[in-house]
């Protein structure tokens, strides 16, 4: 069997680039390891609970803005009715920072005057940024090599804003330590802040059965528990994979949504070693699902989604201990605005952690701190936030070490190396990078970059 | 396949690439992308559907041709009658 185009891993990057290849009339095979499509973006049943991974909300919510905002863009490249999506917004978020709060919702206003009222002139700043933010999107300038905390004191003057700014955008898509490149800070400063965040009724589920729905429909495939152990070549070239079972399949590209490092691995002609191996998987998360018993409204948690941090620089970066509850982000499920309220209320609390510890804690001590860390979140969550400990009826979590399983992110980093290769190029030609690694992070970020990749390579 | 068969059609293609958009009462003499919102990339897609559904090869010079509904189904005529 011959195709014309495999994509490696079904996440939201392998779909979008799956999908598109297949509408471009390429015979497309989709091939994931894992036994349910999604990757990071997934969603699987414990405790009676169907519980969604990575999902906290989708940015670029922006209901009104014309064919050119960047998840309108998206949706007809891949022939997706908004409507099936059935976005609900978020009601209002918080930003947490050392005493001081702002509140943001979908309505860019909300944020100017809230920042204005605790830090007079702010709003002139935010709005140039807005403006500068969209200025890079309208000319595709997402990465730039610039460093986003060298920039933003030209936006906004007072560090204690900046930090504020500064901690939703990097918790929502920054791979490196500490500072992010100018162009990716403005992209996800627009698609968080001004274009606004929301949540698709059902979870991330939908989304992906309407994915592997399209990709069937136009003609693609997608073979699950169908692990890629290595890319091969043939003069350099990529000309197919041979999957962990042996099977040869022939290709006349292949897409990897692996990562790059991973990727490499997987293609020994492509060199793993410079930028990109540097830094790459530094970032990583602890992440706890709370079932409540009850939705958290009851409880006087109106928030749909909460950023907190407790020191005066937001320290953004791989922490000495295993978790870092100096800062995190809450994200109530329940309080978007749907039109048929969800089942049950699912918090997620998740923070920096150190993928070294979760990785090579001895099992025993894995699971100890895995139990442990969890009520030593909620023990240290800001006190503007309700306790809701006692209405929590089930509880998951993932460190690291899971997201490593269920993904084969390296060190379970889920925003991949700071390095990003927005072209999809790789030294090997015919192999093309997609997803975490290419460009943007991120529900929207991966498809956008997936079907940007397709569009790019398949149109030659 | 007739005139009107024609214009069925490509409302079809144009649907699915544009689930978005109302396409009733499309005015077969105004230029399509005032009535719809189409890209460039749209346009692209449209010759595609038509090469994948029907083997019809719109070469590039000829795109200004399907321009308008009108347009595009008399220019479509000769190439489809015998489908």
């Amino acid at each position: 069997m011959r195709y014309d185009a495999i994509v490696i891993g079904a996440g939201m990057a392998g779909l979008a680039a799956g999908l598109r290849l297949a509408l471009y009339g390429k015979k497309t095979l989709v091939l994931e390891r894992h036994s349910r499509p999604g990757g990071l973006n997934s969603w699987y049943r414990a405790g009676g609970y169907h519980l969604d991974v990575g999902l906290h909300a989708l940015t670029n919510y922006n209901p009104a803005a014309g064919r050119d905002a960047p998840l309108n863009r998206l949706l007809r490249r891949l022939r997706l009715s908004r409507a099936a999506l059935k976005l609900a917004p978020q009601k209002e978020s918080w930003i947490l920072h050392y005493g001081a709060k702002l509140v943001f919702n979908n309505d860019f206003a909300c944020l100017l005057d809230n920042a204005q009222a605790r830090f007079p002139g702010a709003a002139d700043g935010l709005r140039k940024l807005a403006a500068e933010a969209r200025r890079h999107y309208m000319e595709d300038r997402f990465f730039t090599g610039e460093s986003a905390r060298a920039r933003l004191p030209e936006f906004i003057a007072g560090p204690m804003l900046r930090e504020m700014i500064l901690m939703p955008v990097m918790f929502y898509g920054c791979a490196a330590q500490d500072d992010m490149d100018w162009g990716q800070f403005l992209i996800i400063f627009m698609s968080v802040f001004e274009e606004g965040l929301c949540r698709p009724e059902g979870g991330i589920r939908p989304i992906i059965d309407l994915l592997t729905e399209r990709l069937a429909a136009a003609g693609g495939e997608l073979r699950l528990r169908a692990g890629v152990h290595r890319v091969i070549t043939s003069d350099g070239a990529a000309t197919g994979v041979i999957l962990d079972n042996g099977e040869v399949i022939e290709s006349g590209a292949v897409y990897s949504s692996a990562g790059w490092v991973e990727t490499a691995a997987m293609c020994p002609e492509m060199d793993p070693a410079g930028e990109t191996a540097a830094g790459a998987g530094a970032m990583s998360f602890l992440e706890t699902i709370h079932v409540l018993d009850r939705p958290a409204a009851q409880l006087g948690l109106d928030a749909s989604i909460v950023f907190y941090n407790n020191a005066p620089r937001f320290a953004y970066r791989k922490p000495e201990a295993p978790v870092d509850l100096q800062s995190g982000v809450v994200c109530v499920a329940g309080n978007f605005g749907y039109e048929t309220p969800p089942p049950f209320e699912q918090v997620r609390v998740t923070h920096i952690a150190n993928p070294d510890y979760w990785m090579q804690a001895p099992d025993a001590q894995y699971h100890t701190a895995k139990d442990e860390w969890p009520v030593r979140s909620l023990a240290a969550l800001p006190m503007d936030l309700p306790d809701f400990r006692s209405a929590i009826a089930f509880h998951d979590t993932f460190t690291p070490r899971t997201i490593k399983k269920f993904t084969g992110k390296l060190n379970g980093a889920v925003y991949g190396a700071p390095q990003k290769h927005p072209d999809g190029a790789t030294p090997v030609p015919g192999l093309y990078v997609i997803g975490t690694d290419q460009g943007l992070l991120g529900v929207t970020g991966a498809m956008i970059g997936g079907v940007a990749v397709a569009a790019r390579t398949a149109l030659v | 396949m007739t005139a009107d068969g024609i214009r069925q059609a490509i409302i079809q293609i144009i649907s699915e690439i544009a689930p978005d958009e109302d396409l009733t009462g499309i005015n077969p003499d105004e230029p399509l992308r005032d009535q719809v919102d189409l890209d460039s990339m749209d346009f692209l897609d449209i010759v595609m559907e038509l090469r994948k559904r029907y083997s019809i090869e719109v070469p590039e010079k000829d795109y200004p041709q399907l321009a308008t509904m009108s347009s595009t189904v008399g220019y479509l005529l000769p190439r489809m009658e015998s489908l």
